[in-house]
């Protein structure tokens, strides 16, 4: 199959199939980044833009590295110091950027569905890195690739994703991606931290994480955020910890190689006990080399598409 | 001048009249029926309107518009506010307080009065503030809004989340027979909120207001009218809870009433897909469940009337992202053929629909509109309901056109709309 998508949004509209020609296509750049010179042509005479609303130097960078990687022209906009503060809206500042040659925008955006609002409305493709609590595909993707590297397959996989899932972006592109390839999803956290509505998406909900975890294939662990802890959805970050953080005991209930993940940046002690977190750690750098990988095949199926259309 | 309107249907509920007759309008009022007609058409001070195959009924009357003005004119006024209620076949509108400054003493009410009388074409009337500055703290100038012409009070978007207040409000305005008017929410619990709170919510990332908001202010509501003895008007009643609830109370005597919108019986949270701001309103729309409930609430008169909460905004506050878009659709000129997709569909008759547009509304605020009774203000308004039509921006008589229905193929068709016997909009 050909890619035909100007855009990459979310994983909730993409197939299967799409999914894994995504992973597919990142196996061959991850032989890019493996070589001496790490650097092709496909993204050459390309103007390509990271527009960050939010501050992430861990998904700019894999971001910015993937772009060069293809040779692209690389512009990067941070919200901090720009005309936010001079109250220019979104699309007034992305059609400045598209107006001075930006054919691919990156956007990262504390709300949810800020892509949709570009994409609807510019010429530009526009890539999705991460939109309020709704989705980051690009993550999503390389704990795909991961999993996948990892395990050999996804079908079939018992996936536990534990956390924060109401806020959590990763959580609902990973929810989408892992079923629609064929594992079976658990999410498991604090009642006040999972949707009551998840029906449609058909993830397991469970709120002890000693059940959740019977069995498991891999576990990934969400990032609680701290200002959480202000806001009546538990009681202190002790609390949270002792429920619902990882610890060795726990994870004797999963499968015996089972894979623990996060998406960074750790909370050690909270989410993850420091061992685990050491014991995880090569995939949790597997994950973010991984992700220049993933982000190289989704610029250059994007480009191809747009060169198609 | 005099006008005849010729062999039209006439539907008017207040008199429960339905038959093929004709209207002499005299002096800006109905002046009789008359059973033959060739000698007034002769007559050339008599202005002849053929109605032929078309509906006449009393001029709409809607009871919940935000007109803007005073402080927001970039998004309507008074004046392209009552146009476009007049292309929507309404006669007469009510407006809710939530200017700048807020209606919520006499001299705001005077400056909406006057600015209607000089540059609106339609009956308007103004709703006061409940507490000073909508802030749920202490009561506005009831007494003196009313004489000025208010002809009720609400907070409008933002609740009296204080019981007592409300208490006081409920207890006070019965000093003057006019209902305390409630949008129903409880702001805690929709917190961040910004749609419904169900499977659509949590697939698109968006924060949710729970149905459960509207049904527990509902609730507090009826128990406070009923402590006080208050006429309650709930507003935009969005979900299946409230329907029940009001159902309930109704039912043991309380003095409630209630609307329903079109865009709440005609569409679900599934509008809201892709981030589309034009159905972001609040209350939110709901599920399946919640529109069935809401159409059969109108049905069994649980809910009494059809209102729009014509809420326009302009086009540059909706073209951002979903959470920093404000609340609310403009309805004045989609609110017939979607009431009337009621009628085709078989849910409501045709002159039950009409009287929730016309004399149930004017009822409920005690406005003496929505009639064609002999001696009354010729406020008339004759459409054709079988005629197609596609909503369009440019279409839309309101300075804004935020509207999740345009592009809508509808059936209904406004042909004439008459204030005070004076013709204010043809098509």
């Amino acid at each position: 199959m050909t890619f035909q998508r100007k855009h990459i949004l979310g994983l909730e509209e993409l197939s299967a199939e799409e999914i894994t020609l995504i992973l597919d296509t990142a196996e061959s750049m991850k032989e890019v980044s493996e070589r001496d010179v790490k650097k092709v042509p496909a993204l050459r005479g390309v103007t390509v833009c990271n527009l960050f609303y939010e501050p992430s130097t861990r998904t700019r960078s894999s971001f910015e590295i993937a772009e060069k990687r293809l040779s692209a022209d690389v512009l990067n906009f941070t919200s901090s110091h720009s005309s936010v503060t001079k109250g220019e809206t979104l699309l007034d500042t992305a059609r400045n950027l598209e107006a001075m040659g930006a054919s691919v925008i990156v956007i990262r955006h504390p709300l949810s569905g800020a892509p949709w609002l570009l994409a609807n409305e510019l010429d530009s493709s526009i890539i999705n890195a991460g939109d309020g609590s709704h989705e980051h595909p690009s993550q999503a993707l390389l704990d795909l690739f991961t999993i996948r590297e990892i395990k050999g397959k996804i079908k079939g996989l018992k996936v536990v994703i534990a956390g924060d899932i109401l806020h959590s972006r990763v959580a609902r592109s990973n929810i989408w991606g892992l079923s629609k390839l064929g594992a079976e999803v658990r999410v498991v956290g604090p009642p006040t931290l999972i949707p009551k509505y998840l029906k449609q998406t058909k993830a397991k909900t469970f709120y002890n994480l000693d059940k959740a975890i019977e069995g498991a294939d891999v576990v990934m662990m969400l990032r609680i955020q701290m200002e959480r802890q202000d806001s009546e959805y538990f009681p202190s970050l002790r609390e949270y910890s002792r429920f619902f953080g990882l610890k060795r005991d726990k994870l004797k209930k999963a499968k015996k190689n089972v894979t623990v993940m996060h998406p960074g940046p750790i909370n050690r002690g909270i989410e993850l006990s420091s061992d685990i977190a050491d014991d995880a750690g090569s995939v949790i750098l597997d994950q973010v080399s991984n992700g220049i990988a993933v982000r190289m095949a989704m610029f250059y199926l994007v480009a191809s598409a747009r060169r198609n259309q | 001048m005099s006008i005849l309107i010729k062999g039209g249907r006439i539907i008017d509920p207040s008199q429960k009249m339905d038959e093929k007759a004709n209207i002499l309008i005299e002096n800006g009022k109905v002046k009789s029926f008359p059973k033959t007609t060739k000698k007034l058409e002769q007559d050339k001070k008599v202005k002849v309107i053929n109605a032929k195959g078309k509906v006449v009924s009393p001029g709409f009357v809607d009871i919940h518009v935000h007109l803007r003005e005073p402080g927001f004119e970039h998004k309507e006024t008074i004046s392209s506010g009552c146009k476009s209620a007049a292309a929507g076949g309404f006669t007469t509108i009510v407006c809710m307080p939530n200017t700048n400054p807020i209606n919520d003493n006499a001299s705001v009410t005077e400056y909406i009065m006057l600015k209607a009388r000089t540059e609106g074409i339609v009956n308007v009337f103004p709703i006061g503030a409940i507490t000073k500055g909508e802030k749920g703290e202490s009561l506005a100038q009831i007494g003196e809004m009313y004489e000025a012409g208010c002809v009720g009070v609400s907070d409008d978007g933002v609740p009296v989340m204080n019981s007592k207040v409300l208490r006081h409000a409920m207890e006070y305005v019965q000093a003057f027979d006019i209902p305390v008017i409630s949008h129903a929410e409880d702001i805690n619990l929709s917190g961040a909120g910004v749609m419904n709170e169900g499977e659509v919510s949590t697939q698109l990332g968006l924060a949710g207001i729970p149905c459960a908001s509207e049904d527990i202010i509902v609730s507090r509501d009826i128990t406070v009218a009923e402590l006080t003895g208050a006429r309650l008007h709930i507003c935009h009643v969005s979900s299946a809870g409230s329907v029940r609830l009001i159902k309930a109370a109704k039912k043991r005597g309380v003095k409630v009433t209630a609307e329903a919108t079109p865009h709440h019986f005609t569409l679900t949270d599934e509008a809201v897909n892709q981030y589309n701001t034009n159905a972001k309103m609040n209350p939110p729309l709901r599920t399946e469940k919640d529109r069935l409930a809401v159409i059969q609430g109108l049905k069994d008169d649980t809910l009494d009337a059809i209102a729009t909460d014509h809420a326009p905004h302009s086009e540059d506050e909706k073209k951002v992202e979903f959470d920093l878009a404000p609340f609310g659709i403009i309805g004045l000129e989609t609110c017939l053929p979607l009431s009337l997709k009621l009628v085709e569909d078989k849910v409501l008759s045709l002159n039950k629909m009409i009287s929730k547009m016309t004399n149930i509304p004017s009822d409920i605020l005690k406005l003496g509109k929505g009639t064609l009774a002999v001696g009354s203000a010729a406020d008339v308004v004759i459409f054709d309901p079988d005629k197609e039509i596609t909503v369009d921006t440019d279409m839309i008589h309101s300075k804004s056109t935020n509207s999740p229905f345009i592009g809508w193929n509808l059936k209904g068709k406004v042909e004439h709309t008459l204030v005070n016997g004076k013709v204010v909009f043809s098509a």
